[in-house]
Parts: C-alpha cells; structure tokens; sequence
C-alpha cells in the first residue's frame, strides 16, 4: 500500500530548500567511499547527478542505451534554459520564475518545488559557464538572453541552436573527468530492464548488455533513474527513436507510483507529417511564433495556392481568439486552437493536417536580411525536410507530442514511493504541472543533478543503515528471471505476422485519436477498449528476428513497445479520472462556451499518483495541492 | 497519404525504386560483405534513414534480420547516425548527417551503396554499426575543466567577448560522429580533437588546464589507434557540422606549446575504467 509523503520542509517558501540542506543527515567522507549508487541515465539529469555523486566521493556505476553518454536525448534541445538572473534587468526574479511556472502548469504543481527550482536557476547557468559551455554573449562579453512563449521577461540563456548539446557536453565532460578518477564506471550501450527490489528498498537493477545481450543484475546502495520521458508512446514525436518509457514503467510495477502519466505536451509547431513512412516529427523552435503568423484560409474549401489568396479570406486564428498574446499564446493553447482549426476542415497541406506559418509581413517590413539572420538554420532545416522555400512560402506546421510532464511520482528529495529508488529529469513528475513552460526542462534536469539529489540522497544513505545486497540476492534472481522470461516470449513464435513498428503505429493513432490534444470520456473508453487486444494481438503476432544473446535492435525496440502498449492505458485511466481541463489536458466535456478550458480547483488540485497491482486496475493515490502562496486564478491568455 | 504523380509546387511527386548494396556483418569477427538488395515505393519525401527502414521491415516480414545501423535523434544532431553512401561519410550532401539526407536527393533506378565507418580505432559491432568508444576515452582523458558542481562564480563575472564565444561555439558544434575519421586515409581523429581542444583552449574558464589538456588528448589518441593528419583535409569536407580545419592548426600550436613548456605528463593512464561490452 502505497502512503504519500510529500516531505515538504516545514517554514516559509524562500526558506524551505535551506532548511532541508540543514535538517539533512550527512554521510561522511571515508562513508561515502564505501557507498555505491547506480545512476540509470546520462541525460542532463543522469550526467549532472552521477559526475557530481563521483565528486563527492560515492562510488557511481552508471548506465545508457547509447554508445556514448554524450547521445542522451537532451542533446537535441534547441531553445534555450531558463534563469532568474534577471541580467536584462527587466523585472524578473526568482518570484517571478516560480509564479510563471505555476501559472504555466496550470496550477498543478507542487508550490515548495518549484520555488526552489527557481531559485537554484541562477546557479546552473554559474556551474554551466565555469564548465565552459558557450552560451550566446553580448559585445561587451555579458551573457544574452532570448525570450520565449509564456512568459513577459527575458530569461532565456542559448546557445545558438543547440543549447541542449552544449549543456550536455558540459554535463559529460564533468562525467568524463569523474571516470577518468575511477569514481564512475560507465556502462554504455547496456539498457536497464528492471529494478530489484529488496525487503521494501531499491536495492539495484536488471540489465542488458546490448552487444551480447547478456543479463546481468547490478546492486549498490540506491539507484538512480533519469530514463528522460516517454512522448514515443504516440509513435511519431520530436523525441529520439530510442525514448521509451521502459525503465520508469518497470519501476512501477515493482511499487512506485507514477503521477499523473496523461499529461503529455503537445508542442505547436513541428514539420506535419508527409507519409505513412514517417518515423518522427521534426520541432520548428517556438522562436519562430516571435515573428511568424498563423493562419488558415477562411474557406474550406479554397484550395488556392497561400500566395494567391488575399489577406481578407485569411483567418489569423490565434491573433482572432487570443488577442492579448496573439501567435504567442502558450503551446497547449496554440497546438489546441490549431487542432480545432484542422478538425473545421480549415487544415492546408496533405491530409488536411497543417497551418500556415507566414514570415511574409516580417520580411516586408524588417527585410529578408533580418529574417534570415534570425531564423536561417530553422528555414534552412525547412527546406531540407520538405524541400519548400519559406521565404517564398508560407512554412506549414502541425502540432506534435513533445514533452511528457508526467512521471514517476516523488517526494521533496526526489524519492519514489520505493525507498531509495530516486528518480530525477523527465522521467520525475515534477515541477511543471499540467504544462511546460519553453526552457524549463533544460533547467529541472540540471537542478535535479547538480544541486538537489546529490544533498537529499545523501540523507537517504545516512539514516538508512542496510548494506547492499549480493547478485544472487534472491529479489535479484527474481527480477533476472522477469526479465529472461519476457525476452524468451518475445522472441518466442514462429510464422508469426507483424512488425513491432506496425504495433507501435496502430497504438500511437489509439493515443493521438483519444489522448492526445483533447480527450473525451466516450473517447478514453473507446481506447482503453481497444488497447488491451492490441497487445494480446502483439504478444501472439509480433516478428522479433535473431536471438536474444546478439546485438539485436529489434529486440530492444520490441520490449519498449510491449512496455508502451500496457502503459498506454495507465495514461488513459489518469486522463479519463481526470474530469476537469487544465493545462495539456484538455476534457471536451469541460470547457467554457468559447472553448477555453475550465479547471475544477474544488475536485482535482491533487496529484494523481497511481499504484501497479497485478491483473486489477490501477489504484488512485492523491497528493493534495495546497496553494499558500500563489492563489490560482483562471490562466487566460485572451 | 502521398499519391504518385500529384501536382506539387516544385514538380511533381515521382516513387523512387532503387538498388542498394549494404556491407552486412554478423559480428566483430566474422567477414562481412556487401549485399544486394531490391527497395521500390520510396518516395522522395523520405529520409535516407526512413528508406532504410522501409527496407528493414520488410526483411522482418520475410523473417531475415534488419540491416543493423545507429540512429536516434533523426534530426542531426545527436552523432549517431553513421553510414558511408556511395564511399562519402553522410553522403553526397555537404553539411549534414546521414539523418538529414532526404531521397529526393537521388535519382529513380539508382544503386546506392552503404558502408560502415571504417577506421582501425573503431571495430565493427554488426553491419552498419562501429564501436566509436575510443573518442569517448580520448574525452575522458583530458576534455574537461576539473571544477567542482557548487561554488561557480556569477555568469557575468568573466566577460567573454562575442568572437571568442563565437569561436568556441564554432568548435563547440562537433557532435563526435567520427565522419572525420572515416574520411580520412589515415583515419586520423586530429579534426574531432582540434574541434575538443580549440572549444575549451578559447574561453578563459579553459586556459588553467590547457597544458595538460592537450597533451593528455593528443597521447589518447595516438593510444587508440587512430593515424596521423596527412593534411588532405577529407575530414572537413565530410563533417556535418563544417568544423573548420584550422582548428587542426590551433590544435597543432597548442600542442607546440605545451611541449615547449614541457609539461610533466601524467604516467599512462590506466585502461579506461570498468567499461564492458
Ligand atoms: C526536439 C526537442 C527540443 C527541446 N528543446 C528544449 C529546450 O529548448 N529547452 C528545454 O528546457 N527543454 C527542451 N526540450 C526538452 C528537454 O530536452 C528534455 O526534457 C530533457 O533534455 C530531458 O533530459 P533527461 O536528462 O531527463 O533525459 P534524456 O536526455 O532523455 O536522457 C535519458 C537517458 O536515459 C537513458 N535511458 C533511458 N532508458 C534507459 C534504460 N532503460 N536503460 C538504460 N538507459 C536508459 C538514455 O540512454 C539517456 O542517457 C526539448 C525536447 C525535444 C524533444
Ligand atoms: S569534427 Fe565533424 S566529423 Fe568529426 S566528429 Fe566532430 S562533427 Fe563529426
Ligand atoms: S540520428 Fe542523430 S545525428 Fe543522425
């Protein structure tokens, strides 16, 4: 039975975070030594934690899928990260950066977290400078900033257009530094398939060597997960193809509970799809908004060529219904309002499924020079995947899931319900609520790394008093053989009929039809309907060639498949308990006359934090959301 | 949802059918050779990596196995992605990763031919897929600034100038996907190690330790195997990010100029710690 302590530390808000660094127990040095964590992850949060748990004088084992921990996921963000230096001086502060995030989630997230992820903002961008990552400068040698969607400040710190890859690079170098001291061991190319669980602690994991394919369990002191989030599930995404939900979904079913797994981000402008062949989405950074307009055609039925119609038969939809922030409305917002607009039939470009995305009154009026120095690598990027020149036409865009704000569920030390098991980055649940705001990711998963973990594991170790436990700990066999037994089956049929893709892609349209942008009950019945003979479907027909003790790709991805198709329905049965709209999620059933979301502080200011059992139902835990500081208000963008 | 031959602004849609020779090999020490295979219905919409998985499906539907080859972020920017077409690492186009090559690039009737990266440093896992740890251990042998997390001073307290911060950036850009190597006769990774060094040696934070970093990096790389730069400015051609061969110039005086100083080297280090295939 699952109890949720939230662990919030007692006092005021600005205090919270010093005092639990206080109140915290430490592990002593020559202890420390003795101490192993394993750190599942080398994404921003898995690299910054396991370089800074070697640092500190824990010995870290530490694992990826990938060949180098240098390709995790977060090497893609573009965009930007978010600080409350306030170096523009235009009225930003640490307050201002937990009030916009709360606002943002659409007031469903923890009051206590947040505020202190805001507060340790100003200190990521210090540890990123002094690891040389070279963010974007001024002529007189001071940091820039950029602003993006959501917000009214200028907080955004970049690095061209690939911030992402140079907080990485910072991330890994520090990473690099701890293995060549012998502090970390790092197991690259060896994916994580289970947690062991012994009496009630985390004691270790369950993984694959993907060359051999041999299984081995790993056992230390805790173990970390920074398993990155599980957009994939909808099969097409702007995530990477290997991003699944396998290692967090595992951890559930061995007793940790996972929050609120429906909300999912759909971000507004990425690439529409071109054909049945597509294997993902490419994002088109929300930058673009800045200067871009969005508009259909008022006709359906005018099949005219974007050029050739003239502004008066053009509906500039956002500008229309949200005139206070225009094109800049917040994703969840824009991506529904371009959603309505295609169902309408108003969609252009193949399928229907497409708006405009017009750069032509900004080129006239700053000139094309402008347009090109800002945007000149995204148009470029534009024009390779779709082969159209968006200079001369308007770029068509669609939008695309992005960004998963659930997961596993944790406390103020970013600790699951099972002891010793913490979870840090995406895969946690934390801190952005029902709605990311731009460039906050980059920062949680720094903040979780670099500066929270590393104190609250340490509390963990030093009150909890239980050596690890031997490889061939019974609750270790066990988890060894769970796993060897789902490889044998998935390997198992002969004469059998469909990819592992074909499954993912039928789950994927379940999803995107019913819980995607917008969900209705009769619409999460029918999915959570067909779901289940789905996988039954796929445990009888899915081809998996080759053998299990080979490097076998297509083993990999079928076991992340089999993991998407059952937790497909955890994320149906949170969306339809869920009978309120906030944020990402959005209830047809619960909307106001002209289509804004309504929320229902009364019955849902809770976190949904459900538990695994075996052949039932999910169970329903609730962590109730106390607002002290903030009230909620309506979140309107009109 | 694409139908041949509809009318499109810039032409019309054609369905691509294409020959491809792909190098296939079971293991790292089996002989592995290059095999035909049939690929129609592709259109040119398509990325080069979607073509190969149209291919791959349907070897798992006729119970072979699929072309093993590395990919991840699609969108050229992660380094995985690694396959020689037609002989160019990341094929024809200048610029960009294999992930980023789209099929309307190739003509209808083609043969296409798809290697590994080939270098010494980096031994074959299986068909398309190389072992490129080597440029991970030459990281961890010098490609950091010691700092602890915690401590830092403010942001703003060294002032970099917009060219320096520049300049870094420009090296800062390598995403280590080894085309350089693979291009080079002598599968050298000097334009990998200059694009390292030049990013770190630029910015102030990186001056301390410059000494020791390169030399650490250079003796990396010579210890995994990998040749001497012959000049030929292959590696620059190839690489996805246009990494500037004059990085390989600032690698050199870096280099010049710790041996000048004649900095004491670490003894050798130790095999790199722990990692197993
Ligand atoms: C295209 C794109 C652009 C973005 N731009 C921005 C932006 O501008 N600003 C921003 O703030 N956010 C942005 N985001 C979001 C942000 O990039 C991610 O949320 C964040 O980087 C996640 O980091 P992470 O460390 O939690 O996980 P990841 O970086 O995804 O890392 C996951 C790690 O876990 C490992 N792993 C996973 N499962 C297993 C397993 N079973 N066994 C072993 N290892 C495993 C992987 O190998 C990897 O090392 C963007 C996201 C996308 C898709
Ligand atoms: S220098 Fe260029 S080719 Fe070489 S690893 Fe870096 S990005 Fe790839
Ligand atoms: S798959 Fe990431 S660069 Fe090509």
């Amino acid at each position: 039975m699952i109890i949720l302590d939230s662990n919030i530390p007692p006092g005021p808000l600005e205090m919270k975070w010093d005092r639990r660094r206080f109140s915290g127990k430490l592990v002593s040095p020559a202890n420390k030594r003795r101490i192993k964590i394993i750190v599942v992850g080398t994404g921003l949060a898995g690299a910054s934690a396991a370089s800074t748990l070697g640092q500190l004088g824990y010995q870290v084992e530490c694992f990826c899928f990938h060949d180098s921990p240098r390709r995790a996921h977060s090497i893609a963000a573009q965009g930007g990260i978010n600080a409350a230096k306030n170096y523009q001086d235009d009225g930003d502060s640490v307050a201002r950066l937990f009030y916009d995030t709360i606002k943002g989630g659409d007031f469903r997230s923890r009051e206590a977290s947040v505020y202190r992820l805001a507060q340790i903002s100003t200190q990521i961008i210090d540890q990123c400078v002094a690891l040389g990552v070279p963010f974007a400068r001024e002529y007189g040698g001071q940091l820039a900033n950029r602003s993006f969607g959501g917000v009214q400040v200028s907080r955004t710190f970049y690095c061209r257009g690939q911030t992402g890859q140079q907080l990485l690079l910072g991330a890994y170098s520090a990473l690099c530094w701890q293995i060549e001291r012998g502090q970390v061991t790092m197991r690259p190319r060896t994916e994580m398939l289970d947690v062991i669980v012994a009496d009630g602690h985390a004691r270790g994991i369950v993984v694959r060597d993907l060359v051999s394919g041999r299984l081995s369990a790993h056992t230390a002191h805790a173990v970390v997960l920074a398993t990155g989030g599980y957009s994939n599930v909808y099969y097409l995404s702007t995530n990477a193809s290997g991003c699944n939900v396998t290692a967090t979904y595992r951890a559930w079913k061995q007793g940790a509970a996972f929050a609120n797994p429906s909300f999912t981000q759909i971000h507004p402008t990425a690439i529409p799809p071109a054909g049945d062949h597509q294997a993902k989405l490419t994002l088109m950074s929300e930058s673009l908004r800045n200067d871009g307009r969005l508009w259909v055609p008022v006709s359906p039925s005018d099949r005219r060529s974007p050029n050739a119609i003239p502004p008066s038969e053009r509906d500039y939809f956002l500008e229309r219904r949200y005139p206070r922030f225009g094109n800049l409305v917040p994703r969840d917002v824009a991506s529904r309002a371009v959603k309505a607009i295609c169902d309408e039939g108003r969609g252009v470009g193949p399928g229907g499924q497409g708006v405009y995305l017009d750069f032509s009154d900004v080129i006239r009026q700053q000139g094309i020079e402008v347009v090109r120095e800002r945007y000149g690598n995204l148009f470029e990027m534009y024009q390779r995947i779709t082969g159209e020149n968006a200079y001369e036409v308007p770029m068509r865009i669609y939008p695309a899931p992005h960004y998963t704000m659930g997961g596993l569920w944790v406390d103020y030390n970013l600790m699951s319900t099972i002891p010793g098991l913490f979870v840090v980055g995406e895969a946690n649940f934390a801190d952005h609520g029902a709605n990311r705001l731009g460039a906050s990711s980059l920062m949680q998963g720094l903040a979780d790394g670099y500066f929270i973990l590393p104190y609250t594991i340490g509390h963990y170790l030093a009150t909890v008093d239980s050596p690890p436990i031997a490889e061939d700990h019974g609750a270790a066999r066990a988890a060894l053989e769970r796993v060897e037994a789902r490889i044998k089956k998935l390997l198992q049929g002969k004469g059998r009929r469909r990819t592992a893709a074909s499954f993912h892609r039928t789950l994927g349209k379940i999803l995107w039809d019913h819980c995607g942008m917008s969900r209705c009950a009769a619409g999460l019945r029918a999915a959570l309907e067909a779901i289940p003979p789905l996988r039954e479907e796929f445990w009888q027909n899915v081809v998996v060639p080759g053998s299990g003790d080979m490097f076998n790709q297509e083993l990999e991805y079928a076991g992340r498949v089999a993991d998407f198709l059952e937790f497909a329905e955890l994320m149906c049965h949170d969306a339809l308990h869920r009978e309120e709209s906030c944020g990402a999620h959005f209830r047809e059933e619960y909307q106001t006359e002209d289509g804004e979301p309504r929320r229902d502080d009364e019955r849902f200011a809770y976190v949904a934090a459900w538990e695994y059992r075996e052949g039932e139902a999910p169970v329903l835990h609730k962590e109730p959301l106390n607002f002290e500081f903030v009230q909620p208000t309506t979140r309107s963008y009109q | 949802m694409l139908v041949a031959g509809r009318k499109r602004r810039g032409g019309y849609r054609r369905i691509v059918k294409l020959t491809l020779r792909i190098w296939r090999q079971r293991g790292p020490n089996e002989r592995g050779g290059l095999v035909t295979y049939q690929v129609d219905d592709i259109s040119p919409d398509m990325s080069f990596l979607e073509m190969l998985d149209a291919l791959n499906q349907q070897l798992i539907m006729a119970g072979e196995e699929p072309v093993a080859f590395e990919h991840d972020c699609r969108e050229g920017i992660c380094g995985s992605c690694s396959l020689v077409i037609d002989g160019v690492p990341h094929g024809p186009d200048r610029g960009v990763t294999t992930c980023q090559l789209y099929m309307r690039r190739f003509a209808d009737g083609k043969t296409i031919t798809i290697e590994p990266w080939r270098a010494r440093a980096f031994p074959i896992v299986k068909d398309l897929v190389v072992d490129r740890r080597a440029l991970d251990r030459i990281m961890q042998a010098g490609g950091y600034i010691s700092v602890n997390t915690g401590g830092a001073v403010d942001g703003n307290t060294l002032l970099i100038g917009k060219e320096e911060a520049e300049t870094a950036m420009d090296a800062a850009s390598c995403i280590g996907c080894g085309a350089c190597v693979a291009a080079c006769k002598n599968a050298s990774a000097m334009l990998f190690v200059a694009a390292k060094v030049a990013h770190l040696a630029t910015l102030p934070q990186g001056k301390p330790e410059r000494t020791r970093r390169v030399m650490a990096m250079v003796q990396a790389m010579d210890r995994e195997g990998f040749g001497s730069c012959g000049n030929q400015y292959e590696c620059e051609a190839v690489c996805p990010k246009n990494i500037s061969v004059r990085f390989i110039a600032l690698l050199n005086r870096e280099y010049l100029r710790a041996g000048i100083l004649g900095t004491k080297m670490p003894a050798q280090s130790d095999p790199p710690h722990g990692e197993s295939y």
